[in-house]
């Protein structure tokens, strides 16, 4: 065997080209570098909302008087709730809930409007479907606030000796003033789709060529195994920064979201995230000696990096066990640098954690996953 | 040539698939751990409960009554009081860092206002980063500040307020977050593996060159997309048993409706996810694009559009459409109806119709794409 002359820039260039042509070789494969990141921007964008509209509601009102309908009029006119359907009798109510026509019900007393003027007062009864515990939750609670509101609001005008509205609270948010979730989410996509990017493609392109055999062939030429890794790992860092590109572009100018933070300083995180992904990446491709193999390895990561990482359920909900495991987890400081500098237009002054831990995290893995691709394919 | 399908050759076809699962013990392990991973996961990390959320206070009437607002605040479990602000400008860095979520704003004459019978402002700060949490700590904010008001208004004349919401939750009294994942999770589970194992068989053929062979061979392609679809409906089921058996001992999650119900709709929705896997898997011909397909096609629209996290009343309408025919959407449903509410055919029937419907589909599209292909 003659002896592998110096890193040859040319070789890796080739390289390049030829990982670069082997991937678009089927131009279907071109647009899925452009569809799913979109398709996946638009669905966060509209679809991840925690917050309740339209709540299918059921009432039982026994006692049909002007006060009842009142109180049936302010839930529906709040957009919180939707009135599916008016039951005379309570089975009618269960079976509703049952069917899940109705997820939450409402049942007004006889004798309602009567018992409002008493000392004793009232209580109209709610049932809230809880197999949605999220939505369950949140309903209930508008539920009881909106009847508490009527109520004081019935009193005072009922007896002149209570007092005017009482404590009025203003809500101020900071940064997002409409609390659209869109805002937080649509930057995160990002992160999404760089780590599925660099894990699929990284580590499915090496197992290809092991499973053709092909990968024998590349290691007996005179490649020399940095430039194997860099031909392998440069068209995607290529095609996740434009993915990046473009979903800037399309969540500024379509979604509105707000990029009030530093280009430069995007790029530079995103940067050092990719080398994360390319590092689990390439360690996924050591392991799976199939394509099949590394589809599910890659999960394995995937997943976990997902959940862990702040995408939808927020690190500070978890219990602390997880949270400080998060703290190996290149994504939670990517998403807090991506919505620091889009939302908060946070600088490197604040944002300065983040961005070491990912310049720590991201070379640190790649290193460490290249000297396990020497070792394993030597 | 094909004359009709044959039992035997069907047979083959999913013999031939076993010895391949078989040689790649590594994939098939997988396949039963990556699902029971997912569910431990899901279940331990997830919780919409929100509760113990940080909150500053800017106090600037220092009053019994605004004290009364503050003890009201950290006496719920949902706020705890990390900061007393002495300034304003305070309140600014506090968010910024995230250090609190909330910073709760009591101006000045406070007391005097609420005692005079004026609307008593006062304010709430939110950090609208995190749009999902801000909403939910202002929703909690809200109805503390309302039951003060109530008794600061009416406490003074009334022993009991004059309306009062008594609410109970049916099929999850504790309202646990894993109650509801479980159920949900079964489905996407169900999903990815179909997307996982499927979507690569057929276009692992075509990258070996064997999808010729298998072509030239009397097998018709009906026989096919079964013999293949077989092995992984077993081990489909498998995952599907062992994600609810997980989600009852584990989380605790009550099983209270029909087993068998819960089989047989499970049974006929694996089927048409795994058709829908084998179609992308003979149209794309690619096992890199398979899966990037797949990816989009079963497990986005199964998580994000059925209802499993998120609400799909609470979505605009033109993505509520989309949702209709999420058939992870029906399944959920169904799933939810078994577990958590304990009704059976009787109320679920259209479901149950809904996913033979969808198992026929998914297997009438795989043997379409198919057919064109070999064809």
């Amino acid at each position: 065997m003659t002896p592998r002359p110096g890193f040859s820039p040319t070789r890796v260039r080739e390289m390049v080209r030829k990982e670069l042509r082997q991937l678009f070789r089927d131009p279907r494969m071109k647009r899925m570098m452009i569809g799913p990141p979109l398709i996946q921007l638009l669905v966060f964008g509209y679809a991840v909302n925690t917050d309740i509209r339209d709540t299918r509601t059921a009432v039982l009102d026994r006692d049909r008087t002007v006060a009842s309908r009142q109180l049936v009029d302010a839930l529906t006119s709040s957009g919180y709730f939707k009135v599916v359907g008016h039951y005379e009798r309570p089975d009618e109510v269960v079976n509703a809930l049952d069917h899940g026509t109705a997820s939450l019900s409402i049942e007004i007393p006889r004798g309602f409007a009567a018992a409002l003027t008493t000392a004793r007062g009232t209580t109209v009864q709610v049932l809230v479907d809880g197999t949605s515990a999220n939505s369950a939750n949140i309903a209930q609670g508008y539920a009881a606030l909106i009847v508490q509101r009527l109520g004081l609001d019935l009193a005072r005008r009922a007896g002149a000796a209570v007092g005017p509205a009482g404590v009025d609270l203003r809500a101020r948010a900071w940064f997002n003033p409409d609390l659209k979730s869109r805002a937080y989410n649509v930057p995160a996509v990002a992160g999404m789709i760089i780590l599925m990017m660099g894990l699929s493609l990284t580590s499915m392109s090496v197992v290809r060529e092991r499973e053709i055999g092909t990968l024998e062939q590349l290691m007996v030429s005179p490649l020399r195994p940095a430039e194997l890794i860099l031909g392998k790992t440069v068209p995607v860092v290529l095609i996740t920064m434009a993915d990046l590109a473009l979903i800037s572009v399309v969540a500024v100018l379509w979604f509105d979201v707000p990029m009030r933070g530093s280009v430069v300083l995007l790029f530079t995180g995103s940067l050092c995230f990719v080398f994360a992904a390319l590092g689990l990446g390439l360690i996924i491709s050591t392991m799976a000696n199939t394509q099949q193999e590394a589809f599910m390895s890659m999960f394995f990561f995937f997943f976990p990096i997902i959940i862990l990482g702040g995408f939808m359920f927020p690190v500070a909900n978890m219990p602390e066990f997880f949270q400080w495991l998060s703290l190996l987890n290149p994504l939670r400081y990517y998403l807090e640098l991506v919505r620091g500098i889009f939302l908060k237009g946070a600088g490197l002054a604040a944002l300065w954690p983040q961005l070491l831990a990912l310049a720590v995290l991201g070379p640190g893995l790649l290193a460490f996953a290249v000297t396990r691709f020497h070792k394993t394919n030597r | 040539m094909r004359p009709t399908l044959s039992l035997g050759r069907l047979l083959a076809v999913s013999r031939k698939e076993v010895l391949h699962l078989r040689r790649d013990p590594r994939s098939l392990g997988l396949a039963f751990v990556l699902p029971a991973i997912m569910i431990l996961a899901f279940g331990w990390v997830i919780s919409f409960d929100i509760r113990h959320i940080t909150m500053a206070v800017y106090d600037e009437d220092q009053s019994q009554a605004s004290r009364a607002l503050v003890d009201a605040f950290t006496a719920s479990s949902y706020f705890v009081v990390t900061d007393h602000l002495d300034r304003y400008g305070d309140a600014a860095p506090l968010l910024d860092r995230g250090a609190v979520r909330l910073v709760l704003v009591i101006p000045p004459r406070f007391q005097a206002r609420l005692s005079g019978g004026g609307p008593a402002p006062v304010q709430a700060l939110v950090d609208g980063s995190d749009a999902n949490t801000a909403t939910i700590a202002l929703a909690y904010a809200r109805g503390i500040v309302t039951a003060y008001a109530t008794r600061a208004v009416l406490g003074a004349r009334r022993v009991t307020p004059p309306l009062r919401a008594e609410t109970r939750v049916w099929y999850n009294e504790e309202l646990k977050s894993s109650n509801m994942i479980v159920p949900g999770l079964i489905a996407v589970v169900m999903m990815i593996i179909a997307a996982m194992l499927t979507s690569l068989t057929i276009a692992k053929e075509w990258e070996r060159g064997t999808m010729e062979q298998l072509a030239s061979t009397p097998v018709h392609p009906v026989e096919v997309v079964l013999g293949k679809l077989l092995p992984y409906l077993g081990i489909g089921m498998i995952d599907v048993l062992v994600t609810g058996f997980i989600g009852d001992v584990v989380f605790a999650v009550p099983f209270r409706g029909s087993f068998l119900f819960f089989v047989g709709a499970s049974f006929f929705f694996l089927i048409g996810a795994l058709g829908i896997g084998l179609a992308i898997s003979a149209a794309t011909k690619s096992q890199m694009l398979a899966m990037q397909v797949a990816m989009v096609a079963t497990y986005l629209p199964s998580f994000l559009l059925s209802g499993f996290m998120f609400d799909v009343a609470a979505m605009p309408k033109a993505l509520q459409a989309i949702a209709l025919f999420v058939p992870a959407r029906y399944y959920i449903t169904a799933v939810r109806g078994i577990f958590l509410k304990g009704v059976g055919p009787h109320v679920l029937w259209p479901y149950g119709l809904g996913m033979i419907l969808f198992g026929v589909a998914g297997l009438a599209l795989a043997a379409r794409a198919f057919k064109k292909e070999i064809g």
